[in-house]
Order: structure tokens, then C-alpha cells, then sequence
């Protein structure tokens, strides 16, 4: 296997050199502001153009191939539309500023420098072990790792790109790229799931073009395509571009009711999923809403948006409750974490926008630190399901003490998706709807402490039998993993100044006001973060030993094990289970309710704007 | 400074305020029942004991979640007393009962096991209407800090009685109160032995006893944000409120656990909810 | 000092008691007698109990689970045997499957005699078993401070 050792460590040097990158980028550039260079237009734009045209025939071939009829047509008509576009209307224009840095390309550049080449690292090791488990796999390995170098690159143009054809171009990539590592492993399961992927991020895509359509018609020069000059153009000519691309941003960050695609991307090999859910992919779509949040603050439209958000929060996280399998757990709270970062982006104030980065940067962190230690677990005990990880903490104490501080960043105080929460509530409260986003974000907070308290209890109850089993995890997967716990916390410590460093400039910048939490309440965080790192100490200082007894099972005797003889002199074995709640929050159930009502949601915003344009109004 | 010293005072006097009131509230259960019932003092006399006793554990690290426990349930009231924010200090909380949560779990006993499932649907269930109390007091008052709000002249109740009912059911899971003792059964014991507390015994169990009298004084200290504009009234109902409590604890059974989520998320959706449309448009006047 | 006589918390247990005795235990807790008048508190949990009583006989069956639950009990403990079963194992004395009083398994501290035993004399027992622990609690002290020298 000496072609995999390079391999690996072309793949380590490339992941260090990304990364050293990103942080160099916002080592030298985050104190300027926005920027924008005039990169040459025409002659990229023709090379993006005949790319573009090579995915669509790559895609129509797949989709005839197995007969995805569905996608073939998809493919049809967003090529119809592009070609069309390219036709008779691109010849006139000329955008000037086509790449651009700002902070909160920096923010997303850190994001998907920094964790995306963590997960490629950790992902070599990993695809290692899982040929080896799953013998009947046809080894790709070198097109999954050139696809996940593409999407790294696509994300980083789409951040960069300051021309919204670029833009488009880099999420058709990220589309594709999409598609081709969730059919890695080319079961029928997984192909139908990447069409599933395929069809519904098709569906943003072909509204993501339409608005080119609009932008052409409205300005021939072609001004409008550029990012900013189109946010600062107003809401009479923006608000149409920006409910579709927003609308392109609700299907790639998985909203219902295109949800269905992130839970099949299950499938796909565990570093996969951490790459999807944490820094590329879902986070294209809501980095777009973010960036047309001022476009959308105020409209109706936006209130309607923010809602489909709000309800995918809720019913996301009580679909969660229902799951046994942890992917599909943490599959569901990615969904309704993004769906708190639409609601918050939609809606559109100073606060909501600072609550929105917030969460973009805690959720990617801790996200990909989860998927990537249950990924490890799967690996070394053949299960993902969350009933099968009774006493964690004995077998695997490392790995389980890294699911615990994942675990805990995602839900509880002081970590970081709490702080957006927090600011999350004090910013709906004054705008528009508010109360009614308050009360969703109150019922969905509630549900996402019981599932993942649950899941952490899990882990983290000692068990009297199981050995230290951790022995074999490779080097480079340790590294990754200890990296990200480190940054988990660190996010935790250092939020203050990501925010004071970066978001709130760039709020700033954009609205003329920025929003932050409170001093004394930083500290007071600060302390906990720091009490809670300091409390471990007591164990070793506690000055005697306590007296160990078993637990108590109604006074019977029990082998080591916990087994005991039950009546008619039968063993018997003590096992415990979560409380899944199937009947209250099955996943069907509460998907045949969310997918109509966001439907109608999106309907109800899409003729909104329609029925405000024929009268002259922004609603 | 002054809230450095009211935290103080919190800290040192919380738990003999909280004790005095497990004394009374046993006192009180006691002649509702035809009994004479322990001294006021015996919630005292019952720490004092476990700290006597021999310290025994299942494994080491539920030592560690208790003592958890115990430091955040004080320092989370503390920052309540000292003005605080209040979302934070309801965060805070959330945090200190993930703790004995995983105390409970970390034991892996059949009872604790269950009763700490059961403690996080409690959680579950009053968790919305606690927000929706803090939201709906910085509506009225216009922030988020209890300084402002405890000395806010607005008569908050006025504007707020349906979060205040709410508030007021919530409290009865809050403070473990019949028909929402789910997790540890406060009265029959020997329903699910003792639920989330069954492996904690002696001075471990006696922390977890002094978080719950901080919880307590905190707990009614909530109830005085809704009457902040006159400390007397605010003393009265908070007294009336507890005798309330007492009162529905000695008669109602124990109920399933879906009644108290319906319980929990029926008020906030109901009461929490529609009051704080109503204050919304009052205010905002859309 | 000596806050164990003020807070005894209970665990009763039926080894093979025919219930008399163990109603006459619950009878304590009526408003009538109130033994939490006394602090008494029936635990359902030795490890929060102080005071173990025991009704009834030991068995083959209940062997274990007497010892088993008295070993669970945090020091310092005192048993009471409530009963005659429990004292000596009472009619059932010379049955096949009978071990005797609760003494074959575990050390007794106080015996309650009766069948079944009143209410007043259980009481009485149990106030009695609190001076015992009073004076386990010094002995556990003595033991502990000899260990820390």
C-alpha cells in the first residue's frame, strides 16, 4: 500500500498547507474591511461556462444511467436556463469586482480551511479501515479525495466570489460534489440518496439561475451581479434575486421541506457527513441568507422564511428525540441547528445576523468533532446506534469524554451554540412576529436539552463491566480529534473576541449598527467555562476514598456484570433504554405536519413578493 | 458592589432560608394531614446526619457531578441575587441539572437510570415556560436584568397574570412537587425506590439537598419579579404561593409522566403564549 | 454531635412476614402515632437509610436479599427486628425451608417482640436502636481517628 502512505501524506501536507493558508488570510486581512479585486470576467466566465455545461452532461448521462428520470429533467431545465442566459443576455455583461474578502468571508474561510482539512485528514485513516470493513465497496479512493479537495475549493470560491455567476457556479460544484461522495459507496441506497440530494439541490439551483434571468433583465450592464452592489441596490430591485437564491439556500441547507437529503447522505462514509454538515455544503446555503439578510429584513417574505426556519428548529430537534441511530440524531439537530440559522438570517436584524455567525462557527466546530468521534466508534464497535454506547466512558474514555464536550457545546451554557440561542431570543423579541419566533425557539431549545442530556448520559454512565478498549485509534485520527475538542472549548473561551474581531465588524458594515452581548455577562460565562474546566481537579484532591458499594437492584445479588437471578431461578441480564418517545415525535409523523406547513410557508413568501411587485410594494 | 454583597448574602443565607422553608413546608404538609410533623428545623437535622454518615458511592465521578451540581445551582442563584442576566441565569440552571442528571446516569442503576430519564422530561416540560416568563418580564420592563426588573415600577402582573399562572404550574414541577415528582418521588418512596437520587447516600446526598434549598429561595425569587413595583404585596404572594404549592402537593397523586409534559407545554403554549401576544400588541401596536 | 438520633431514616423490609407486622409498621406513620414527629422518614433505599427493620423470617429465598440490603446501608446502621418471625423466626420456626430469626443472617440490635408487634412497641424499639447508633457514630469516629494516626 505505498501509493496510500503518499497519498496520506500529500493529503496531511495539503490539509496543513489549507489550513496555515486560512489562518495566514485572516492573520493579514482582518482588519481591512471589504475588499474587492477585479478579477478579469470573460475569460474565467468562459472556462466556468464550458465546466458548467460538462456537469450538466456528466449529470444527464448518471441520471439516464439509472434512470432517474427525474433529475434528467431537473438537469434539462437549469441547463435551458443557463443556456438561455448565456445566449441572449450574458453578452453584455461586464461585472468589474468579481472576487472579494470581508470578514465574514474570513469567518467562512476559517471554517472550511481550518475543520474541512481536520475532516480530510482524519478521513484518510478512516477510508483505510472502512475498505477494510466493507470489502464489497469498489475502492474510489482517489476520485473521494479529489472530490473532497474540489468541494474544499468550491466553498472557498463561492465565499470569495463577489459575482453572482461565479457564486452560482461554485454551488453547482458543491452540488455535485455533493452527489458523488454520497454515492461513494454505490449501493442502490446510497445512489438513490445522492439523486435525492441531486434533485432537491437541482431544485434551488434552477431558482438560483432564474434570478440571472431577472438581474439581466432589470440591468444589461450587468452591475447587479455583483454581491454587493445588488445588497446595496435596495429591496425594490433586490428582494426578487434574493427570495430565490434565498430559496437555493433553503434546499442546500436542508430545510424542510427539503430535509429528506441530509438524513439519506447518512450513507455516505462518516467523514463525508462531518464535511457536509459542519463546513461546506449546508453552510453554502445559509452563508447565502446571511449575505441577503439585509435584503430580506423588513418583507414579509423574509417573516416567512424565517418561519420555515423556525419550524424546522422545532420539529428537527423533536424528530431528534425519536432516533436511536446517532447519525440520524446528529443528522436532525444539524437540520434544526440550520434551521435556527435561517430563521435568525431571514428575519434579518443587526442582533439575529450576530446570532446567525455565531452559530455558523459553533455548530461547524462541534459538529464535525461529533461526527468524527462516532464515526471512530462505529469503526471499533460495529454501531452507531446511541443504545450501543452504554458506558462509553470505560471503553473508549477518550473518545467519550470528546463526544461529552461536542455534546455539551451543542446545548448547554457556557458553550457556543447556547450563546447564539441567547442572543437568538433577545433579538426575535423586537422584531417583527417575534413572539411567535420566541416561542418556537423556547419549546425547540427545551427539546434539544432532552435529547442530547440523554445521549450524554448514555456515554457517560460508568458501567461496572467493559474494558479499556481504545488502545488501536490511529495517530493522525487522535490529532484531528483532540484538535477539534480543543477548538470546541477554545470557541467557547475566545468568543468574545471572534465576535468583537470579526462578526461585528462585519455587522457593522453592513447595517451601520452591530449588536454583542453584554460585558459582565461575557465574564460571568468566562468564569463558567473556567469552573467547569477546573472542576475535574476535585477528584484527585478529594482527601479520602469513598466506600464503593453496587448499585442497588431491589436487594438482589448481581454478577459483576449486573446480571441476576431472576424468579424460577432464571438469569437474568439489568439492561437500561432512552426513552425514544416514538409515538409523540416519530419522525413521520412530525414530517407529515412540517413539510406541508413549510411549503406553504415558502409559497406564502414567494406570493408575497409576487402579488407586492404587481402593486409597486415591498411587503 | 452592591450586587457583589447581595450574592454574598445569597450564598451564606439562601440555604438556611431554603432549609427554614423544607422545615415549614413539612410542618404545614404535616397539619394539612391531621399530624403534629418533625420540628421546623428537621431538614436541618437530616443534613447534618448525612454529612455524618459514611460517604459511599457507586463510582467516583458522580462525587464530582454532585459537587457540579451544588457550585453552579449556587453560583447561578448567586448571579440572579446579583442582578443579573436573567436568560443566562435560566441557561445556568439548565446546566446545573444536566449535572445531577449525569450524576444519576453515571451511576447506571435501574432506578437512577429512570429517574434521570424522567428528571430531563420534567426539564423538558417547564424549560418553554421559563423562557417565555424571562421574555415576557423584559417586555413589560424592558430588560433582561433582574436589578432592573426587581425595582421596576411597572406592576408587571398586571400586563403578565397568564404567564404568572403559568409560572405558578411550573413551579410545582420545579420544586418537585405531587402530581409532577416524577423523578425522585418525594412522598412515596418506594416508588422507584428514589429515582434520580437512589445512588447518592450520606454527605453526597446532603449537597444535593442544600442545591435544592438554593433552587427553592431562587425559585420565589422569580415570584417577586412579577410584583417588584411593591415588596410587601411581593412577600405576601410569594408566601401565599408556596402555601399553594404545599396545598396541590398533599392533593394530587402522582400523575404519568405525559401529564406533566402536557402540563408543562400546554401553560406555555396557552397562557404564556397568548399573554405575551396580547402584551405585544399592546406595546408594539402593530 | 449527634444529629443521627434527630433524623432516622427507615428502610423496612418483609423477609417472609404473614403482614401483620408489617402493617403495624406502616400504622406508625398514621396520623395516630406520626413517627415523623421524630424525623422518621420510611426510605425505600438503604442507601439513605439509617435504621433497617426487618418483619419476618429469614428464608432460603430472602437470605441474600437481607444481606445483600444491609450491606448497602451506609455506616454506621443498626437493624431492628420487628416481631416474633424476625426475632426468632417465630411458628415457622422449624419449617423446612427456615433459616430462623433475621440474627442468622446479619448482626440485630434491637429485637421488638410480638405477634404482631404494637405500634407503641415498635416505636419504642426504634427510639431504642437510636441510642445504638448514637453510639456506633462515636465508635466509627474512634475507629477513623485511630486510622488517621
Amino acid at each position: 500500500m505505498p501509493n496510500n502512505r503518499i497519498r496520506d501524506a500529500i493529503i496531511a501536507l495539503s490539509g496543513l498547507v489549507i489550513s496555515l493558508g486560512s489562518i495566514y488570510l485572516f492573520a493579514t486581512s482582518f482588519t481591512g474591511g471589504s475588499v474587492y479585486f477585479p478579477f478579469p470576467f470573460e475569460p474565467t466566465a468562459q472556462v466556468m461556462f464550458v465546466i458548467e455545461m460538462a456537469i450538466a452532461l456528466l449529470l444527464l448521462y448518471l441520471g439516464i444511467k439509472f434512470k432517474q428520470y427525474l433529475a434528467v429533467l431537473l438537469v434539462l431545465v437549469q441547463t435551458a436556463i443557463t443556456l438561455y442566459f448565456e445566449m441572449t443576455m450574458a453578452g453584455g455583461l461586464e461585472p468589474v469586482k468579481n472576487l472579494f474578502i470581508d470578514e465574514f468571508s474570513i469567518i467562512m474561510a476559517l471554517i472550511i480551511g481550518i475543520i474541512g482539512s481536520l475532516i480530510a485528514v482524519y478521513a484518510t485513516s478512516y477510508m483505510n479501515t472502512y475498505h477494510e470493513h466493507h470489502p464489497e465497496v469498489r475502492d474510489r479512493r482517489k476520485m473521494f479525495f479529489f472530490v473532497v479537495f474540489v468541494f474544499l475549493a468550491a466553498m472557498f470560491g463561492l465565499v470569495f466570489s463577489n459575482n453572482l455567476l461565479w457564486v452560482f457556479f461554485f454551488w453547482e460544484i458543491t452540488t455535485l460534489s455533493s452527489f458523488l461522495l454520497i454515492g461513494y459507496s454505490e449501493t442502490e441506497e446510497a445512489t438513490n440518496n445522492a439523486f435525492l440530494a441531486l434533485k432537491l439541490n437541482l431544485l434551488g439551483g434552477i431558482a438560483f439561475a432564474a434570478s440571472f434571468l431577472y438581474l439581466a433583465s432589470v440591468d444589461p450592464a450587468g452591475g447587479l451581479f455583483e454581491l454587493d452592489a445588488l445588497i446595496a441596490s435596495g429591496q425594490s430591485v433586490a428582494i426578487i434575486p434574493a427570495v430565490l437564491i434565498c430559496f437555493a439556500g433553503l434546499t442546500k441547507a436542508a430545510q424542510m421541506p427539503f430535509s429528506g437529503w441530509l438524513v439519506g447522505a447518512m450513507v455516505a462514509p462518516t467523514p463525508v457527513s462531518a464535511l457536509l454538515h459542519s463546513s461546506t455544503m449546508v453552510k453554502a446555503g445559509v452563508y447565502i441568507i446571511v449575505r441577503f439578510a439585509p435584503v430580506l429584513l423588513g418583507t414579509l417574505a423574509g417573516v416567512a422564511f424565517g418561519m420555515v426556519g423556525a419550524v424546522t428548529f422545532l420539529l428537527a430537534s423533536a424528530i431528534a428525540i425519536s432516533q436511536t441511530n446517532a447519525k440520524k440524531v446528529l443528522a436532525y439537530s444539524t437540520i434544526a441547528n440550520l434551521g435556527l440559522i435561517v430563521a435568525c438570517a431571514s428575519v434579518g436584524t443587526p442582533e439575529l445576523v450576530w446570532a446567525a455567525i455565531m452559530l455558523i462557527i459553533f455548530h461547524a466546530v462541534a459538529k464535525s468533532l461529533l461526527f468524527l468521534c462516532v464515526g471512530t466508534v462505529e469503526h471499533r464497535t460495529g454501531s452507531r446506534d446511541i443504545e450501543d454506547m452504554d458506558g462509553l466512558i470505560v471503553k473508549f474514555p477518550k473518545i467519550a469524554v470528546m463526544i461529552a464536550i461536542g455534546i455539551a457545546g451543542m446545548f448547554l451554557a457556557p458553550f457556543g451554540m447556547l450563546i447564539s440561542k441567547w442572543a437568538a431570543i433577545e433579538g426575535f423579541i423586537d422584531a417583527p412576529f417575534g413572539i411567535v419566533f420566541v416561542t418556537i425557539l423556547a419549546f425547540g431549545s427545551a427539546v434539544t436539552v432532552f435529547f442530547w442530556a440523554k445521549w450524554m448520559g448514555k456515554i457517560l454512565a460508568v458501567t461496572p463491566f467493559g474494558e479499556n478498549l481504545e488502545g488501536t485509534v490511529s495517530r493522525g485520527k487522535w490529532v484531528v480529534l483532540s484538535s477539534l475538542a480543543a477548538l470546541t472549548v477554545l470557541a467557547a473561551l475566545l468568543f468574545p473576541l471572534v465576535s468583537s474581531v470579526l462578526i461585528e465588524p462585519y455587522v457593522l458594515g453592513v447595517y451601520g449598527e452591530t449588536a454583542r452581548l453584554a460585558q459582565d455577562n461575557i465574564i460571568i460565562m468566562l468564569l463558567m467555562v473556567l469552573l467547569l474546566l477546573f472542576l475535574p481537579l476535585s477528584l484527585y484532591t478529594s482527601s479520602k476514598e469513598s466506600r464503593k458499594l453496587p448499585v442497588y437492584m431491589g436487594g438482589r445479588s448481581t454478577t459483576p456484570d449486573l446480571k441476576f437471578a431472576g424468579s424460577l431461578g432464571i438469569q437474568r441480564e439489568m439492561t437500561t433504554r432512552n426513552y425514544y418517545f416514538e409515538e409523540y415525535f416519530g419522525e413521520k409523523k412530525l414530517l407529515r405536519w412540517g413539510n406541508p406547513v413549510c411549503i406553504l410557508l415558502i409559497l406564502v413568501a414567494a406570493a408575497l413578493v409576487a402579488w407586492g411587485m404587481s402593486q409597486g410594494v415591498i411587503l | 458592589m452592591t450586587s457583589i454583597i447581595t450574592a454574598i448574602v445569597f450564598l451564606i443565607l439562601a440555604p438556611l432560608l431554603g432549609g427554614l422553608i423544607a422545615g415549614i413546608d413539612r410542618k404545614v404538609t404535616a397539619r394539612m394531614q391531621g399530624r403534629v410533623g418533625p420540628p421546623v428545623l428537621q431538614p436541618f437535622y437530616d443534613v447534618a446526619k448525612l454529612f455524618e454518615k459514611e460517604d459511599v458511592t457507586v463510582t467516583p465521578s458522580q462525587n464530582l457531578y454532585i459537587l457540579a451540581y451544588l457550585v453552579f445551582m449556587a453560583v447561578s442563584g448567586a448571579y440572579f441575587f446579583a442582578g443579573g442576566d436573567f436568560l443566562l441565569v435560566i441557561f445556568a440552571f439548565t446546566l446545573a441539572h444536566i449535572f445531577i442528571v449525569l450524576g444519576a446516569y453515571a451511576a447506571y442503576s435501574p432506578y437512577s437510570y429512570i429517574g434521570a430519564e424522567r428528571e430531563l422530561i420534567t426539564l423538558m416540560a417547564y424549560e418553554p415556560m421559563v423562557i417565555l416568563t424571562a421574555v415576557g418580564l423584559y417586555m413589560v420592563t424592558g430588560s433582561f436584568y433582574i436589578s432592573d426588573i426587581a425595582t421596576s415600577t411597572v406592576p408587571a402582573i398586571l400586563y403578565l397574570p397568564g404567564v404568572f399562572l403559568g409560572f405558578l404550574t411550573i413551579l410545582t414541577i420545579k420544586l418537585r412537587k405531587s402530581p409532577f415528582d416524577i423523578s425522585t418521588s418525594h412522598h412515596a418512596h418506594q416508588e422507584l425506590v428514589k429515582g434520580l437520587t437512589t445512588e447518592f447516600a450520606g454527605p453526597v446526598l446532603g449537597k444535593i439537598e442544600i442545591a435544592h434549598w438554593y433552587e427553592t429561595v431562587v425559585l420565589l425569587g422569580m415570584i417577586y419579579l412579577f410584583f417588584g413595583f411593591n415588596p410587601v404585596l411581593a412577600v405576601v404572594v410569594i408566601a401565599l404561593a408556596y402555601l399553594l404549592e404545599i396545598f396541590i402537593d398533599n392533593t394530587f397523586s402522582r400523575m404519568k409522566w405525559q401529564w406533566t409534559m402536557k402540563s408543562g407545554w400546554g401553560v406555555a403554549a396557552i397562557l404564556g403564549f397568548l399573554n405575551l401576544v396580547i402584551v405585544y400588541y399592546y406595546y408594539v401596536g402593530v | 454531635m449527634a444529629y443521627l438520633k434527630k433524623s432516622p431514616w427507615l428502610l423496612h423490609y418483609d423477609a417472609s412476614s404473614c403482614n401483620g407486622c408489617d402493617i403495624e409498621v406502616l400504622a406508625c406513620l398514621t396520623p395516630l402515632y406520626d413517627v415523623e414527629r421524630f424525623g422518621i422518614i420510611n426510605t425505600g433505599n438503604p442507601k439513605h437509610a439509617d435504621v433497617f427493620v426487618i418483619t419476618g423470617g429469614i428464608n432460603e429465598i430472602n437470605r441474600e436479599v437481607v444481606k445483600n440490603t444491609y450491606e448497602q446501608i451506609p455506616d454506621p446502621k443498626v437493624v431492628v427486628a420487628v416481631g416474633i418471625c424476625a426475632c426468632s423466626g417465630g411458628v415457622f420456626r422449624e419449617c423446612y425451608n427456615m433459616a430462623g430469626g433475621v440474627d442468622q443472617v446479619i448482626p440485630v440490635d434491637v429485637y421488638v417482640p410480638g405477634c404482631a408487634a404494637r405500634p407503641e412497641s415498635i416505636i419504642d424499639g426504634i427510639v431504642k436502636a437510636l441510642g445504638i447508633l448514637e453510639e456506633k457514630r462515636t465508635a466509627m469516629k474512634e475507629t477513623e481517628r485511630q486510622h488517621g494516626n
